[in-house]
C-alpha cells in the first residue's frame, strides 16, 4: 500500500471538500464537514480496501491522514 | 418440544420526527445529507406521558387483535426493555396484570437492546423446550427518546421509539433454528446511559460538545458510533458463519437475512462484506429509524406483508450492539 493512493481514497469520504486539497500532512479533522458519519466513512473503507480493522480510538488518536496511514500500515503488516 | 414463531405485530408512537424538523431544529447540521446515509426519513417518538411499557402493552393487544389470540393463552411474558418503569418491581409483573394475562402465566423482564430479540426468541425457545412454558409473549419496546439530551443531533437523527409484540408457541409459521450468542463488556462504554442507574446517581453535570460536535453528559444516552461500526464489522462476519454452521446451512441457502436495523450505512457495509445479494438483504429504516429491539420484528413483519414467503423459505435474524451484546438464529418457515 502506498500513502498517495491513501490519501485519494481518504479524501473521497469528504463530500463538501475537493479531493486535491488532501495531501498526507492534512489535518481531516479541522473542517466543518468532520462528524461521526465521516469517521464511520473512512473505517469502512479501510475496511474494505485494505482489510483492516480501525477502531474509534484509532482516529481519536490521529490528527493527520499520515498518522491514520501509519496506524493501517502497522496493523495490515501484523 | 419445538418452538415456533407463531404471531409478530408492532405498535409505533403518534408524535413522528421528521428529517424537516431536524433541519429546523439543527439548520447548521445538513440533516438530510446524514439522513440520507444512514436511510432514515421518520422516526416516531413516545409521548411525554407515554412510557415503554404502555407501548408494550399497545403492541400485545395489536398483537391480539390482529392475530385472533386470547390474553388466557399466553403462560410466559418475556419483556425486554432498557427503559422500565421502576427498578422494581418487574415491570413484566404489570403488564401482566394491564393485558389481563393469567396469574398462572411467569413473566420477567430483561435489560438488552439491539441483540434482544434473538435472547427473546432463545429463553422462549427454552422454555418451550424445558417443558415450562407453551405461549410466551415476547415484547420488546424501547424509547430511547427519553435518555436523549435535546441537542443530541446525531443521535436524535438514528434513534426512534416503538415496541413489537410476538408469539412464540409450540406451533406456528415458522420453527425455531439453533443460535450462536455472544458478549463482550469491553464494548460497555461505547453505548450508554451512565447515571441514574445504581452505581451512579445523577450528578446535573453540564452537557458539553464531544469530539465530533454533540452535546454529551453523563446523565444521557452516550454512543460512540465509529467504535460501534468498527466492532460490528469485525464481530457480525463472523456471527454469521458460526450461525449458518451451527443450522448445517450455507449462505445460499437463506432467503432473507434480517439484521438488525441501526443504520442504512453499516448494514450496506456489512451485507457487502458478507457477501450477501441485495435482494436476500433486509434493509429498510426509512420511517421507524433504528427502534433499538423492536427493529427484527418490525422487520419480520413488514417483509412478510410485502412478499409472499416460499414455502420451506429459511430466514437468518442478527441482532447486535449495546453491551456488546450479539446473537443470531435461523427460523424456517412451513
Amino acid at each position: 500500500m502506498d500513502i498517495e493512493s491513501f490519501v485519494q481514497e481518504f479524501a473521497k469520504q469528504f463530500d463538501d471538500i475537493p479531493a486535491e486539497s488532501f495531501t498526507p500532512d492534512t489535518l481531516f479533522k479541522e473542517n466543518d464537514e468532520w462528524s461521526s458519519m465521516t469517521a464511520l466513512s473512512i473505517i469502512a473503507m479501510v475496511d474494505e480496501i485494505y482489510s483492516v480493522r480501525l477502531t474509534g480510538d484509532d482516529i481519536k488518536k490521529s490528527s493527520t491522514v499520515t498518522d491514520v496511514y501509519n496506524i493501517v500500515a502497522e496493523k495490515a503488516n501484523s | 418440544m419445538k418452538a415456533y414463531l407463531k404471531a409478530v405485530s408492532y405498535y409505533l408512537p403518534k408524535k413522528v420526527l421528521s428529517n424537516k424538523d431536524l433541519n429546523l431544529l439543527f439548520p447548521e447540521w445538513g440533516v438530510e445529507k446524514i439522513a440520507q446515509k444512514i436511510g432514515i426519513e421518520e422516526r416516531h417518538i413516545a409521548a411525554d406521558d407515554e412510557f415503554a411499557s404502555d407501548m408494550g402493552i399497545a403492541a400485545a393487544n395489536q398483537l391480539f387483535a390482529e392475530h385472533n389470540i386470547a390474553p388466557g393463552d399466553i403462560d410466559f411474558v418475556l419483556y425486554c426493555t432498557q427503559s422500565p418503569d421502576y427498578f422494581l418491581p418487574s415491570t413484566s409483573c404489570i403488564i401482566q396484570d394491564k393485558l389481563n394475562i393469567p396469574v398462572t402465566a411467569g413473566a420477567l423482564d430483561f435489560n438488552l437492546g439491539c441483540s434482544g430479540y434473538i435472547y427473546g426468541l432463545a429463553m422462549a425457545k427454552g422454555l418451550i423446550a424445558a417443558g415450562v412454558a407453551k405461549n410466551i409473549l415476547l415484547i420488546t419496546s424501547e424509547t430511547y427518546s427519553k435518555f436523549m439530551h435535546e441537542k443530541d443531533k446525531g443521535n436524535r437523527t438514528i434513534f426512534g421509539d416503538a415496541a413489537a409484540a410476538s408469539l412464540i408457541s409450540t406451533d406456528g409459521f415458522a420453527e425455531i433454528g439453533e443460535f450462536e450468542l455472544g458478549t463482550n463488556g469491553k464494548g460497555a462504554e461505547n453505548l450508554m446511559v451512565k447515571q441514574g442507574g445504581i452505581r451512579y446517581p445523577k450528578t446535573g453535570t453540564e452537557a458539553v460538545s464531544d469530539e465530533y460536535g454533540n452535546q454529551q453528559s453523563e446523565e444521557y444516552l452516550y454512543m460512540n458510533g465509529p467504535e460501534i461500526f468498527s466492532f460490528t464489522s469485525k464481530e457480525v462476519p463472523a456471527l454469521i458463519t458460526a450461525t449458518l454452521k451451527k443450522n448445517h446451512l450455507e449462505k445460499a441457502d437463506i432467503g432473507q437475512f434480517i439484521f438488525h436495523q441501526a443504520n442504512q450505512f453499516m448494514l450496506e457495509h456489512l451485507r457487502k462484506k458478507i457477501d450477501i445479494p441485495p435482494a436476500n438483504f433486509y434493509a429498510d429504516m426509512l420511517d421507524v429509524g433504528n427502534t433499538v429491539s423492536s427493529t427484527i420484528p418490525i422487520a419480520i413483519y413488514k417483509a412478510m406483508k410485502a412478499n409472499e414467503v416460499p414455502k420451506g423459505a429459511k430466514w437468518l435474524l442478527a441482532g447486535f450492539g449495546v453491551g456488546y451484546s450479539w446473537g443470531a438464529t435461523v427460523v424456517s418457515f412451513d
